[in-house]
């Protein structure tokens, strides 16, 4: 029996149910000093007791090239003129950064539930703490490929860089929704029943050869232009392309690869931001 | 006053047993009942919550229909044996998880302490935990930054500070934990079972701490807490839960005395284990103090305690005595006995009483062992018989002429 008035008295109201794109954006902003402090938790507990510190944050991806350089030189495929390393790191750096943010965030639940389940806090803030702390990962490396880019330019006295480098920022920002669409997708389902936490596990490091990472797309279209759509779906290829393209000179600009990666992205982040939203209410009762 | 919780028909279902396959069909099946418009068909099913017996569907109510109110800066108790709803209320109303059905209206912040040290990180150093708690438990960075100096001072840890918390001592850490939540400003505050770690004199700063927070700033503050003692310190109103149902929300002394009246079965010592060579023929029935059983009694220091004690003999007992010990935290203070010597026992019903008077015993808890033997004064007995902990007991702080803080010591004697 509350009439109006004493409606709006109320400052919260908890009910069973809530609207599906109620995000509580409020809620997030105001919690925004707690995404600052989780970021920076990620970032120093990742180098804490060691000596050299954030230095390992180099050590992941130079290792990869090294290993990609060798197997890339033995087996012969083409980068498409660009200095194996360089070429290599380009993609890897992308990848990890979608790798790293879909596999955080697929178990975002499982690995807070002692937190989340004791304090209320808005849940949104754990992903995207991911994404913003998997950033700074990225950002460090990519200041090695800014090295190698400089090396190698001096080195051939031939710069690559073009006006397309500054669509750099949207394909961030791409990547990071995939990353956290797909993620959250994951997450929320496997809050109640594990299996899909399998499939990511092995699934996405199998994902690599389904990318242009250790080939060029315009390698795939020559040899196998058959298979050529598996590479094509893979909204991550697009994103590559475009980034080795404004960088290195090299890849296809192809904008349908982009719409396409684009739709992907849209579609997944607003699928994973609905489904995370009606199961972050009541996860703590089954994970 | 002014209204600031609102609870109406508030209730919980959890589901039982694993998750598999049948999960999944049957999750299918209310999300098709849903896209109809209908009602859930599985929680048509649901019974009440209670865990000693099995229950036919895999639904469980743990909490049913809950209604109430309450007052700002009211401070009141949740009381209830093991599973009947007292967490599962405080994490719907710290918005933890969701209820099944109906509502919580809440006005101002809240701020919820299931747990102390949340989210504290064992790499990170004392002061970084601090933030970073603060932080999960809804301060800003600015407010933690204005009240650090005093939140170290308050949890004693300040020579460590700058030292990762997974070298710290579990005390320490609790200390720090509870410091930071201690600290929050919120218009209501949850607090669980979070005190029942800690040393007694942090414990005692703790209440102090939460009691000042109620009465000083106007906080409303609800607690969950098994023991009685704190809760009748801290609480003047309390709310009585049992398989997941609201009994009483009434004055903190009018809900215990319901709660410990309510639990009957818990003051039989016949499933105790008698220990000694009489464990066959001598049976400890019943251990009451000031008539009641059950065994998480509060009592006042101004209340004399009679100790009644039923037994029963099965064949003659040649020589017995029974005695009666008084232990405070495990140490045995004095032992009673019913008469001088031993005398023969016949097989027969006994009760015997004890009278302590008031303000002997300091506040604390208290536990009683049980037992008997055919020794006299002068000779040690071969046939005996004991139960441990056959009661416990808290006698709660209140200040008296006869009940002097500053008077130290086990018990409290008063020259005449």
């Amino acid at each position: 029996m509350t009439d109006n008035s004493d409606h709006r008295e109320w400052d919260m109201e908890i009910t069973a149910s809530s609207s599906l794109l109620d995000l509580k954006l409020r809620d997030v902003w105001q919690y925004r000093d707690l995404l600052y402090l989780l970021v920076r938790r990620d970032v120093v507990s990742f180098y804490k007791q060691t000596v050299l510190g954030p230095v390992w944050f180099f050590a992941q991806p130079i290792i990869t090239i090294i290993f990609y350089s060798f197997i890339g030189n033995l087996a012969g495929i083409s980068t498409g003129g660009v200095p194996r390393p360089l070429f290599y790191l380009a993609g890897t750096i992308i990848w990890n950064y979608f790798a790293d943010c879909l596999t955080k965030t697929s178990t975002v639940f499982k690995d807070n539930s002692g937190l989340l389940g004791k304090v209320y806090f808005p849940r949104l803030i754990m992903p995207l703490s991911l994404i913003a702390s998997n950033l700074i990962r990225f950002t460090v490396q990519l200041i090695l490929f800014v090295i190698l880019l400089v090396f190698y330019s001096f080195k051939s006295g031939h710069i690559t860089l073009n006006i397309y480098a500054l669509m750099f920022p949207i394909l961030v920002l791409i990547i990071a929704a995939q990353g956290l669409g797909i993620g959250m997708l994951i997450s929320s389902v496997t809050t109640k029943y594990r299996d899909l936490a399998f499939v990511v596990s092995f699934g996405v490091p199998l994902l690599v050869y389904t990318t242009t990472i250790l080939f060029p797309l315009s390698e795939v279209y020559t040899k196998y232009p058959a298979y050529s759509w598996v590479v094509e779906y893979n909204p991550v290829t697009a994103i590559i392309e475009f980034f080795r393209y404004g960088f290195l000179g090299e890849g296809t600009n192809d904008w349908w690869l982009l719409a396409y990666s684009v739709a992907f992205t849209l579609v997944v982040a607003f699928a994973g931001i609905i489904v995370f939203n009606r199961v972050e209410r009541n996860f703590v009762d089954t994970v | 006053m002014s209204k600031v919780i609102k609870v109406e028909n508030l209730s919980k279902a959890y589901q039982l047993g694993n998750f598999g396959t049948g999960t999944i069909s049957r999750d299918l099946e209310r999300f098709w009942a849903r896209l109809r418009g209908k009602e859930d068909p599985f929680l048509k099913i649901g019974e009440t919550n209670d865990r000693t017996t099995k229950g036919e569907s895999d639904i469980v109510w743990s909490l049913k229909d809950i209604n109430f109110d309450i007052e700002q800066g009211d401070t009141v108790g949740i009381i209830g044996r093991n599973g009947a709803g007292k967490s599962t209320l405080l994490k719907v109303l710290s918005r933890v998880t969701s209820p099944t059905s109906g509502s919580v209206k809440l006005k101002g912040r809240v701020a919820s302490l299931l747990e102390v040290g949340t989210g504290f990180h064992p790499e990170l150093t004392g002061r970084e935990n601090v933030y970073l708690n603060g932080a999960i438990l809804g301060m800003r960075r600015a407010e933690i930054k204005r009240k650090f100096d005093e939140i170290v001072d308050f949890s004693g840890v300040e020579r460590y500070i700058d030292t990762p918390v997974k070298r710290y001592s579990s005390g320490m850490y609790v200390r720090l934990a509870f410091a930071v939540a201690a600290h929050l400003e919120s218009e209501i505050l949850i607090v669980d079972e979070v005190l029942a770690v800690g040393d007694s004199e942090f414990q005692a700063k703790c209440l102090g701490k939460m009691g000042d927070v109620s009465v000083g700033e106007g906080r409303t503050v609800l607690f969950v807490s098994h023991n009685m003692g704190s809760i009748r310190q801290l609480c003047k109103n309390a709310i009585l839960l049992n398989n997941g149902q609201l009994l009483t929300h009434a004055s903190v002394d009018e809900t215990l005395s319901l709660y410990l009246k309510s639990n009957i079965a818990n003051g039989s010592l016949k499933d105790y284990k008698h220990q000694g060579p009489l464990a066959n023929m001598i049976t400890f029935e019943e251990c009451a103090v000031n008539k009641i059983v059950n065994k998480e009694a509060v009592f006042a220091p101004s209340e004399e305690l009679s100790v009644s004690i039923k037994y029963r003999c099965t064949t003659v007992v040649p020589k017995f005595r029974l005695s009666l010990n008084f232990y405070k935290d495990s140490l045995l203070l004095f032992t009673l006995h019913n008469k001088s010597w031993p005398a023969e026992l016949k097989a027969s019903e006994y009760q015997d009483e004890f009278t302590i008077p008031a303000y002997l015993l300091r506040p604390g808890n208290y536990t009683l062992g049980l037992g008997g033997h055919d020794g006299d004064p002068i000779s040690d007995g071969r046939e005996w018989i004991f139960i441990n902990e056959a009661y416990s007991f808290a006698i709660t702080n209140e200040w008296n002429e006869l009940n002097d803080f500053s008077g130290k010591g086990l018990i409290n004697i008063h020259p005449r």
